[in-house]
């Protein structure tokens, strides 16, 4: 077996233990700090992204209860502002119907008040139709004058009776 | 048929001398070379966007680190990130020679014993400094078995040694084993393609496409359980857990 010529094992010991030392202080001080560093900084990279990303779902949750704390804040104020325009509607609407009542109370007053005097007024009239009738009447009936004075008194008699 | 074993030797591409010991570049050093030079530019110039969304090769880079570092956190617990470094350049070492060793050609650095060896023991013998450095002598209390009646603690306690002891023989063994049987596997089956011709040639072919996936997983897993062992390991010297 080649493996064991004893002469070779003189040089395969020295290069292997200079490779291999120059390969460990290689690893050792450059190669593996450097990766080392690296993985450190992309997974403090990572450990920050996830923070902010926490934080600003923090923030997102802060800004929609604000929204909605506003927005039922709103919602009360409107129905405030409509129940009270509703209300002093209601007390307007009140006020001007118990004004055109009282109006319309009046005004039926007044023209009860017209139609009480246009019928005295009416009948008045009829004593004075009823005492010309007369007048013409007894002109044409007994041929003479009758005074309207006498006339008016037999037809107020006659009124009377 | 070529010798399967052939791929294995060790050729001296540049003949050097420190010392008196002989310090030639070969073959295997250069793919040890090629493997950290690899390693290097993964996870030095695949990290240079350093981008929060990383490329292809970012991401490669950043795989191996935290499959390496869960790997340590799982097994060990947070006294193991001191030695994150070792076990992360020793799965990585392990499995870019592994992987190199199945592109055709290439020259597989862990299907050498005294290659395998030497990082065993290289943990075998950390762990050991590490366990006695934490608990004084009092981890040779890591080889006595709690519980156990007393008339068995001393062949117990030969037992514990001994297995404690093979660690490193069975750490090595595994990797280099199964480095090279794949290897003389594909060797073999690969003459046998060219052997039986345009003919009977298809079948051993097929074959030797089924086995290079397993071969890449078997690559993988053995980088794998290297360093898991070696992360178990530790963590036995660090908790004496038992």
């Amino acid at each position: 077996m080649p493996q064991f010529v004893l002469q070779d094992f003189a040089p395969q010991l020295i290069w292997l233990a200079i490779s291999f030392v120059a390969l460990y202080l290689i690893m050792a001080r450059v190669a593996l700090p450097r990766i080392a560093t690296v993985i450190e900084e992309r997974r403090g990279r990572i450990a920050s992204d996830l923070d902010q990303a926490e934080q600003l779902k923090h923030k997102t949750d802060e800004a929609i209860a604000a929204y909605e704390e506003a927005l039922a804040k709103a919602r009360a104020k409107a129905l405030s502002i409509a129940q009270e325009t509703r209300e002093a509607l209601a007390a307007e609407v009140e006020a001007e119907k118990s004004q055109a009542e009282k109006q319309i109370g009046e005004k039926t007053d007044e023209a009860e008040k017209r139609i009480a005097r246009a019928k005295s007024d009416a009948l008045t009239h009829v004593n004075e139709v009823a005492g010309e009738v007369a007048e013409a009447i007894v002109k044409e009936l007994i041929g003479g004058n009758a005074t309207k004075s006498e006339v008016n008194q037999a037809v107020s008699k006659a009124a009377v009776n | 048929m070529p010798n399967p074993m052939l791929q294995f030797e060790i050729k001296r591409l540049i003949k050097l001398d420190l010392f008196g010991l002989d310090a030639s570049f070969t073959n295997s050093s250069l793919f040890m070379v090629i493997a950290v030079f690899l390693i290097t530019l993964l996870t030095i110039w695949g990290m240079r966007g350093r981008a929060l969304v990383p490329t292809r090769m970012q991401s490669v880079a950043e795989l191996s680190y935290e499959f390496v570092a869960n790997m340590v956190r799982d097994n060990v617990g947070s006294a193991g990130q001191k030695y994150f470094p070792f076990v992360f350049s020793l799965f990585m070492f392990v499995l870019f020679t592994n992987m190199l060793g199945m592109v055709p050609y290439s020259f597989t650095v862990t299907s050498q014993i005294i290659v395998t060896f030497a990082l065993a023991a290289l943990v075998f013998i950390g762990v050991t400094i590490i366990g006695f450095a934490k608990h004084g002598l009092g981890f040779l209390k890591f080889l006595v078995p709690s519980g156990a009646p007393a008339v068995l603690l001393p062949m117990l306690v030969v037992v514990e040694a001994i297995s404690y002891l093979t660690r490193p023989l069975s750490l090595s063994v595994r990797l280099f084993a199964n480095m090279m049987a794949g290897h003389a596997m594909l060797k073999v089956f690969g003459a046998f393609v060219v052997g039986l011709g345009f003919l009977g040639g298809w079948a051993p072919l097929a074959f030797m496409v089924a086995f290079t996936g397993l071969e890449i997983l078997v690559a993988f897993l053995q980088a794998y359980v290297f360093a898991i062992l070696t992360c178990i390991y530790l963590n036995d010297a660090l908790h004496m857990h038992h």
